[in-house]
């Protein structure tokens, strides 16, 4: 197993949101969370990244197996597209940009400063930089955000070959990725109403 | 660990960046004590180490928010935290870049502005020894300072607030080395001070730093 | 037994059991304050002969030196709120260093002020750079700086985290700047010529009235701290009330 998370509780902001959440990903397995807005997915996947402590349970990964994705893509406009994808490559210790450049379609963008790419360009390059992370678990928060159809075509490849390569996928999203996997929906798994974890004392 | 400060120089060098701000804010700071206290030589060159000492601190002060808000805002700081840079090496390595954008050019222009004060000939020397030594330290002070405030909207003001009174120590030490200096007097003991408070902030103030940002990271 | 003791102190960190004890606590403490304040200043004010150098602006010290005395050490005690906070996680002491701070501010505010009221007459001037008047001014900023990042963060528990963080490094700062305008000032005067040293202007007579005052002092921030501490809990109390209202 790359992940496995047993009765995990987590909060935000304080306030429990999901409780008893257990799964577990294996090699080219992905899984698909699936929820309401508000349920609790980017806490979640915040958790299992490590930027969180979780309320309870525990997760079991690798040190350093996990490459998170979120909302905001940390690109520089300063910086041209291939600046940003080697800082991360580096950052990661990993060498050759192309493969992640070729993947996203981002060849010919290379030398534009990120800031004058269109919206679903950003993301696609936010999504090359799991690429050249060279981590096995992918944890993506609404990776689709922004894409049209074409680059959600290009996303679901990149998916479908880290699988291939023995890597595992977590990814909050809404749209069908046309991939094969399991789907999982916290919807269930909403914490019962009671006071936040600080909070208890006071009551 | 070379790229992301690679990437911190390159980032403050390009447009919008900010390098030179500080530059530009201490030669007007100088340029307006004159103005303020009148242009008696004697005096000028008599307070010159020490206005040429708080104008390198303020000018410090000024890009104190930049270490971290711009990566706080565009998701960068989450993303380098599940790197696998350990958060002290991420906050010293930030400080240095700070210093090496802000500091260092700092330490060059004094003796340049040192003219505009009339500081005696003794004194270029050690104005330039001192803010060389001090000035790491107001970094490594400053990125605590930065890493405590990166939450919080519009944390500027407060920054200031909570990074001045830290900058206390550094700034007698420092400024008394260049005044002795300045002077004809025995510099020794006030730059050994001031060379404990830098070695003693860079070795432990990381840690202070890393924990905050986790904390605000959570 | 030993075990059993220090285990019923720590069961005091419980808000509930806090606020129990303090409410039995409170009226005890606050009028003992009233009483050594009003007995300690009167006595200091009124009963006391004139000192045959400052005359009578010597009385000030029974303002100056106790307000003086609890601005380091109100400091000192959130030092210790912060790092039991940050040890073992009550919630009490967080709030208690929080509450605290606020006056520590206005004993610091006053320890300068009637500094200041005292300089005038004795040494001709409102205010020098004397190294411990300097020392109290950059408290002062500290405790500014606290009192300020604990106003500027929404999530109580963050706000505890980094204020105690602060007050740890402060500290260390707090007391480097200490020395380092101790060094400062020497290096301004050739050996300082004015002396604020209590000790030496005090008399026996004086002596008695001034260790009341400072019972009174003590006897106030605690008063105060306890009062206000209660408020904090009571605010958090109601956040919480309100939060398991909203998820009904």
């Amino acid at each position: 197993m790359l992940l496995t998370v047993h009765d995990l509780a987590v909060a935000r902001g304080g306030v429990p949101v999901l409780e008893g959440v257990s799964f577990a990903l294996g090699p080219g397995e992905a899984l698909i969370l699936r929820g309401p807005n508000g349920s609790g997915k980017t806490t979640l996947l915040r958790t299992v990244a490590g930027l969180q402590p979780p309320l309870a349970g525990r997760i079991e990964a690798a040190p350093d197996a996990i490459a998170y994705a979120a909302h905001a893509d940390g690109l520089k406009a300063t910086l041209t597209v291939a600046e940003n994808l080697t800082f991360w490559a580096r950052i990661f210790g990993t060498g050759d940009i192309a493969p992640a450049l070729a993947a996203f379609d981002l060849e010919d963008l290379a030398d534009r400063p990120a800031g004058a790419l269109s919206a679903g360009q950003k993301r696609r390059l936010g999504l090359a930089r799991l690429l050249v992370t060279g981590r096995p678990v992918w944890a993506l928060d609404e990776p689709t955000v922004s894409l049209d159809v074409a680059s959600v075509g290009l996303f679901a490849e990149a998916v479908r070959r880290h699988l291939g390569q023995g890597g595992a996928a977590l990814i909050a999203t809404h749209i069908d990725l046309g991939l094969e996997a399991r789907v999982f929906d916290v919807t269930h798994l909403k914490a019962r109403p009671r006071a936040s974890a600080e909070d208890e004392a006071f009551l | 660990m070379i790229a992301l400060l690679s990437r911190d120089l390159a980032l403050a060098v390009r447009a919008g960046g900010g390098f030179g701000l500080g530059l530009a804010f201490f030669l007007i700071v100088t340029v307006l004590v004159p103005f303020g206290v009148g242009p008696d030589t004697e005096l000028l060159s008599r307070i010159a180490p020490g206005i040429l000492w708080v104008g390198a601190l303020l000018a410090c002060l000024l890009s104190l928010d930049r270490i971290f808000a711009l990566d706080w805002e565009d998701g960068s700081l989450d993303l380098l935290a599940t790197a696998p840079l350990p958060l002290e090496a991420l906050v010293s390595l930030k400080a240095l870049a700070h210093w090496i954008t802000t500091g260092l050019p700092l330490v060059l222009a004094a003796p340049v502005l040192g003219v505009l004060m009339s500081l005696p000939p003794e004194g270029y020397l050690w104005i330039v020894a001192s803010l060389a030594v001090g000035t790491p330290a107001l970094s490594v002070i400053g990125t605590f300072g930065a890493a405590l405030t990166v939450g919080i909207k519009r944390g500027g003001l407060l920054l200031s607030l909570l990074v001045l009174p830290l900058y206390v120590p550094t700034l007698i030490f420092g400024a008394e080395v260049a005044r002795r200096g300045a002077e004809g007097l025995a510099t020794a003991t006030p730059l050994a001070l001031l060379g404990g408070v830098t070695c003693g902030t860079i070795a432990l103030l990381p840690f202070a730093s890393a924990a905050v940002l986790r904390i605000n990271l959570r | 037994m030993e075990q059993r003791a220090s285990a019923s102190l720590w069961e005091w960190a419980n808000p509930v059991k806090f606020l129990r004890l303090t409410e039995w606590l409170l009226p005890w403490v606050s009028w003992g304050a009233a009483i050594c304040l009003a007995v300690g200043l009167v006595w200091g004010f009124f009963f006391t002969p004139d000192d045959f150098r400052q005359g009578s602006t010597v009385k000030i010290i029974y303002l100056h030196v106790p307000a003086a005395l609890m601005a380091i050490n109100i400091w000192i005690m959130m030092l210790a709120a912060s790092l039991v906070w940050v040890i073992r996680r009550h919630h009490v002491s967080a709030l208690a260093a929080k509450a605290a701070a606020p006056v520590g501010v206005v004993m610091t505010l006053i320890a300068l002020v009637t500094g200041a009221l005292w300089g005038q007459p004795m040494w001709g001037t409102w205010w020098a750079w004397d190294p411990r008047l300097t020392s109290f001014l950059i408290l002062f900023l500290f405790y500014l700086g606290y009192v300020a990042l604990w106003e500027a963060i929404e999530n109580p528990d963050t706000a505890a985290d980094l204020t105690a963080v602060l007050c740890l490094v402060g500290s260390v700062f707090a007391l480097l700047s200490r020395y380092a305008v101790l060094f400062w000032n020497q290096g301004l005067h050739q050996g300082a010529s004015l002396s604020l040293d209590a000790e030496e202007n005090v008399h026996d007579v004086f002596y008695l009235p001034l260790l009341v005052c400072i019972a009174g002092f003590v006897l106030l921030f605690v008063a105060l701290l306890l009062l206000r501490t209660r408020t904090e809990i009571r605010a958090r109390r109601i956040k919480a009330l309100m939060a398991r209202e909203r998820m009904g």
